[in-house]
């Protein structure tokens, strides 16, 4: 183990970082507010609803994200209409376009979490909202949502630290986020090992940062005490 | 007691003799598989191209049973080391870098180096011409280091993990030119996707020569050596060369 080599280049391997965060970040947030009407209309129980969501979530959750992320980088720009279209400032990016295949891709996801989650709530504290008086609109926005939130947080953490090793893919499209970093000073010293071993480390350090965040985050939401059953 | 150890003894040289034979008898060439014309996959998933027809037509000479392995390419030196394959035929160009992990044959063909870009555009390919545009190579190549070390603060500089992710690149327009192995960039040219690109000025440096590489003091390398030379003079070099480029690479 060559420890200067790593300490070399841990100052190119911290800009990695920082990309690698705004990847996920931007995914993981962006992803989350699209899964939450996409899971309601998951969950309902009319089928022309919750036909569209379920092709959606099918065919994201059925291919592999390094596939997705190849179709819109490479794939879309072989068409000469989207180069010539208003989107192509972004679709040119290797950036954006990296950000638009990991949020489709976590938004599959997430939409699950959020309806298993919404299916979770007894349902006598539906029944009892909709007792109150409350319309189904105010059920599902006091009652309903903000206990699949506490349901589903744990679930949702968990697509978090996916999406971080998934944003991996993303030096594929030249992105120099951790992992395209890693390979880029690897490709000048050879030497895997070490690069790669820094690189590991440091993913593990922000998974534990943000397991740290999500547990700080389900104590304030007091997830424990909203178990089902107490 | 004795005798115990004398059995070990005997069998531990069985055991080397075994192994010996069984890596004498078939080599196995790393390669990377997606560098046409040099080495690339056909349809049928088999590993084809100039440096698999040099790297078999050495085999021959050697008498040696040669198997194919593939491997990515900023893997494949360390693949070459943890005993993956016995020698690379990946159109590798010799640097110093690379010399301090594994020893390198006689070249073998000489590359030089050559910007490709649109026809419609004009660029000047120095420093001041190639200022802020978007240049795209592969990671891990003798280009890259190129361009880091000599255009690094001038360019934007965009690393792919293969040669054809850069061309796809260049031909959206997310890059600007493809700094790439003179003769592959030919061969792109060529091709359909390629009409509406050119070479832009000069070489940029063409004392990149190209070796296949063995682990450090491996005694394979006089055996290739060797080989090499024979294929050359033979014939048979000139043959393969002629297949694929009207001019003589070596």
């Amino acid at each position: 183990m060559q420890w200067d080599v790593i300490l070399q280049a841990l100052p190119k391997l911290l800009q990695g970082v920082v990309l690698t965060l705004e990847l996920v970040a931007l995914s993981c947030i962006a992803g989350l507010i699209f899964a939450i009407p996409m899971g309601i209309a998951r969950a309902s129980t009319r089928w022309y609803v919750r036909s569209l969501p379920y092709g959606y979530i099918f065919l994201f959750r059925g291919t592999p994200l390094l596939v997705q992320l190849f179709l819109v980088y490479y794939g879309l720009a072989q068409f000469e209409a989207v180069r010539q279209g208003p989107l192509w400032p972004y679709l040119r990016d290797p950036f954006w376009c990296a950000v638009i295949t990991m949020t489709m891709h976590t938004t599959a996801y997430i939409a699950e979490i959020v309806r298993g989650a919404l299916q979770a709530v007894p349902a006598g504290e539906i029944e009892a909202a909709r007792a109150l008086g409350m319309s189904k609109t105010q059920t599902l926005l006091f009652i309903t949502l903000p206990r699949a939130i506490r349901i589903g947080l744990p679930a949702y953490s968990n697509e978090v630290i996916l999406m971080l090793k998934g944003s991996a893919l993303a030096s594929t499209v030249t992105l120099l986020e951790l992992t395209g970093m890693a390979r880029t000073i690897i490709a000048r010293t050879y030497l895997p090992v070490e690069i790669f071993f820094a690189a590991g480390v440091l993913y593990l350090l922000i998974a534990y940062v943000l397991v740290l965040g999500f547990k700080l985050l389900e104590k304030v939401l007091r997830v424990d005490t909203g178990q089902l059953g107490r | 007691m004795n005798n115990c150890k004398k059995i070990l003894l005997a069998l531990a040289a069985v055991f080397a003799l075994v192994s010996q034979a069984a890596v004498a008898d078939k080599l196995r060439i790393g390669t990377e598989g997606a560098y046409p014309p040099f080495n690339l996959t056909d349809a049928s998933g088999k590993v084809v191209g100039f440096d698999m027809d040099i790297a078999h037509a050495l085999c021959a000479k050697m008498k040696a049973e040669c198997e194919v392995v593939t491997s990515d390419w900023d893997g494949i030196i360390p693949a070459l080391n943890a005993k993956k394959f016995d020698f690379i035929v990946a159109s590798m160009s010799i640097t110093d870098e690379r010399k301090q992990a594994v020893d390198f044959t006689d070249p073998y063909y000489t590359n030089k180096l050559q910007f490709i870009g649109p026809k419609s555009a004009k660029v000047a390919v120095d420093k001041a011409g190639l200022k802020g545009k978007a240049v795209g190579t592969q990671r891990a190549t003798i280009a890259g280091e190129w361009l880091e070390k000599n255009m690094g603060d001038a360019v934007d500089l965009k690393l792919y993990d293969t040669q054809e992710n850069a061309y796809l690149d260049l031909s959206s327009g997310r890059i600007d030119l493809v700094l790439g192995d003179v003769f592959v960039n030919w061969g792109w040219l060529k091709s359909d996707a390629g009409k509406e690109f050119e070479f832009k000025g000069e070489p940029v440096f063409d004392n990149d020569k190209i070796g296949i590489a063995v682990r450090k003091n491996d005694p394979l390398r006089e055996k290739l050596n060797a080989a090499l030379k024979e294929i050359i003079a033979d014939g048979t070099y000139k043959k393969i060369n002629d297949q694929y480029f009207p001019f003589s690479i070596l």
